[in-house]
């Protein structure tokens, strides 16, 4: 029972970090039918800005709240920008193309973000400093739960509810859930598309790299292509959970991340090898989609000709 | 002439110019001239990505079903072929040399081990291939992906082909294996593609609904397409396995199927030559940018002498081999932004563009739209269509 309430924390803990980075995916697809791929890459490069955040401002020396605080808000204000950037140079221009080509653009960006920080900074993993003292806490029997989850736990739940108060309650969030009905209808109704477009990319580009600071205080290792496999598994929690659907992202991570540290903990148990970690993403969305091919909490829409 | 002497005259040209062109690959070279061994070597890598590309380009660029988990079944392919010629290749090599000579013993248990290959790529095909193809877009893109890597989870856990450390294969695949195999898929591809099941194929990229209520049985269609295509994928995965002499399931991860993606959409998806001019590109361009730094400084110290180049640019000009990848992305969206419908769009390249081009300036008149014949022009992509029907 100890142990089992223990995997449940942790996978909770990792399932709640993809949550973050799936909604980032979840409202690009929703309004532009575009895979993100490069969202992964600002989880990356939120992580690294806080990292040099902390060294260039000085809270590196010891862990204070003030720091955490400012190298959170810093990392989230400078992905946002990041992907407003991106979106705006990349995405903008072949918006009206097909699908394969912005999919081309978007591995295209990919890339040269992963590949420009291999080459500036190298590909060793580099500590991230700790700015939380860490301390664990004993909940019943054996298990344990640490400062930083209860901290990811915090932050994640307080950013979902003010996405969910952005999305519904502001006039900005009925824009966004305007467009992401349909485009061109909102551009006549008199909405700055474009700048909802864009609005998006920053709200989800933020959420991307509060999760990147996050992780990094949770498993302080950072590295350039760190954002490759968590992009891709969070990518896939969106699907699971109906992609464009934001209760839906929430569940597709929280599902994977708890997946996933079961395989670890009890596959064993059942001959499952603990390499199978990053297959059981896999496993479970063929799973969901073979049976509901819109994802759990997706909607169905009728095709016509 | 017939036309089967005309076909087996070319086949025949063919065969003896690839042995030439190998015999010239090779170590030993020809008459005591050979291509260094880098580039031997690019040469090959760039055949196999051949075979990978047209392949792909048959499910992704003429059915229209986005696969991402062309790596899949490449490494499927590599690594049962790789199975049977380490545990089995040897002593069956021994017992058939005594009947039929070395040489040819060696060829023969290659080339059953590509068939082995092909056939067990087929066979994972079908089974990704038949519970996926219901799904439409990018949910077939992210299953497929999903399969890929799944695959390569699996594999990564057999002991018995090496698991995480890799696989020693022995080395049977050369110039002359690899090239013989990329005519035949292009062969293959053009037969299907020119075929009434090609015209089904086509019609279901157009518009699937469509071509259903038209009676083509989409699902048997796409799921035939979807075959072909693993099996072609899995014979480069044998002759990569087979060349290279190693395996390791990190060089199956999806960013090798993004690799794949690129080459046929770089290329022109729907477009064969397309897809072998983009399966070129992609081997070649990485390369060509290691070096781009030092031929840049050489060509600036033609021009205004070595000693007058700045430090900071002499500096930046050798560090520039680091920063090929990131060259290599952005050249990547550069070119998507300039001409998203890749180098060839859904054309073909033929000989009679260069006797139209020859033609052109003495004044000869146009036939049809822009100078071209109406028969020439094709059938206008649903891509472009779409395209129009989405800008209003």
């Amino acid at each position: 029972m100890d142990t089992f309430v223990q995997q449940l924390i942790n996978g909770l803990t990792i399932g709640a970090i993809y949550a973050l980075i799936a909604l980032g995916y979840t409202m690009v697809y929703g309004i532009l039918r575009l895979i993100n791929f490069a969202h992964g890459d600002i989880y990356m490069v939120g992580a690294f800005v806080g990292y040099f955040l902390a060294f260039q401002l000085g809270f590196a020396a010891g862990p204070s709240v003030v720091g955490l605080t400012v190298v959170l808000i810093g990392s989230m204000i400078a992905a946002a920008l990041v992907g407003m950037a991106i979106e705006r140079f990349a995405y903008r221009p072949i918006r009206k193309y097909a699908r394969m080509t912005t999919l081309i653009t978007a591995i295209g960006v990919s890339l040269l973000i992963e590949n420009l920080f291999v080459a500036k900074l190298g590909a060793a993993p580099r500590a991230f400093p700790q700015l939380l003292r860490e301390q664990s806490y004993t909940l019943f029997g054996n298990a344990a739960i640490s400062k930083s989850q209860i901290l990811i736990f915090a932050v994640s739940v307080l950013l979902m509810l003010l996405l969910q108060w952005v999305i519904f309650k502001t006039k900005v969030g009925t824009a966004m859930r305007a467009v992401s009905f349909n485009l061109n209808s909102a551009k006549l109704m008199g909405i700055n598309t474009d700048f909802i477009i864009s609005f998006t990319f920053a709200l989800g580009s933020a959420l991307a790299a509060a999760a990147g600071v996050l992780t990094a205080q949770y498993n302080p290792q950072i590295d350039p292509l760190m954002g490759i496999i968590t992009g891709l598994k969070a990518f896939v929690a969106a699907v699971l959970g109906g992609i464009g659907n934001i209760p839906g992202a929430v569940l597709g991570g929280l599902l994977i991340g708890i997946a996933e540290t079961f395989v670890v903990g009890y596959g064993q148990n059942v001959g499952v090898p603990t390499t199978f970690r990053d297959a059981v993403a896999f496993a479970i969305l063929i799973l969901v989609l073979l049976f509901r091919p819109t994802g759990l909490l997706g909607s169905t829409v009728q095709e016509k000709v | 002439m017939p036309t089967l002497v005309k076909r087996l005259f070319a086949a025949l040209v063919i065969v003896l110019l690839l042995v030439v062109i190998n015999q010239y690959m090779s170590r030993e070279g020809l008459f005591g001239f050979g291509v260094p061994p880098y580039y031997a070597r690019l040469i090959v890598l760039a055949g196999i990505n051949i075979i990978l590309a047209v392949s792909l380009n048959l499910i992704t660029g003429f059915t229209g079903q986005f696969s991402i988990g062309h790596a899949g079944f490449m490494a499927v392919g590599a690594y049962s072929s790789a199975y049977l010629t380490v545990y089995y290749g040897q002593p069956w090599e021994q017992s058939l040399a005594g009947i039929v000579g070395a040489t040819l013993a060696h060829a023969l248990i290659f080339l059953l081990a590509i068939v082995v290959g092909s056939i067990v790529a087929a066979l994972a095909g079908l089974i990704v291939g038949i519970p996926s193809l219901r799904l439409r877009g990018d949910y077939l893109a992210i299953v497929t992906l999903g399969f890929a890597e799944i695959i390569r989870i699996v594999i990564l856990n057999i002991d018995s082909v090496g698991g995480a450390t890799g696989f020693t294969v022995p080395s049977y695949a050369n110039f002359l294996w690899v090239y013989a195999f990329a005519i035949i898929t292009i062969v293959i591809v053009y037969n299907i593609v020119h075929s009434d099941i090609g015209r089904a194929l086509v019609s279901i990229r157009e518009d699937e609904l469509a071509a259903e209520a038209m009676g083509i049985n989409t699902t048997r269609y796409k799921v035939l397409a979807f075959v072909i295509s693993s099996a072609l994928a899995g014979m480069a995965g044998v002759l990569a396995g087979h060349y290279l002499s190693f395996l390791s399931t990190n060089d199956f991860q999806f960013i090798r199927s993004f690799e794949i993606i690129i080459m046929i959409v770089l290329g022109g998806m729907g477009s064969l030559t397309g897809a072998v001019l983009g399966a070129i590109v992609i081997t070649f361009l990485p390369e060509l940018l290691r070096t781009l730094g030092p031929k840049l400084e050489s060509l600036l110290s033609a021009i205004i002498g070595a000693d007058n180049i700045p430090a900071s640019v002499h500096t930046f000009l050798l560090q520039l081999a680091n920063y090929r990848l990131v060259i290599f992305a952005a050249l990547l969206i550069l070119i998507m932004l300039t001409r998203p419908q890749g180098i060839m769009g859904t054309r073909e390249f033929s000989l009679s563009w260069l006797k139209r081009a020859r033609r052109r300036p003495e004044g000869d008149k146009p036939v049809g739209e822009q100078g071209v014949s109406i028969a020439e022009q094709g059938p206008r992509s649903a891509i472009d269509r779409k395209k129009e029907i989405e800008n209003g």
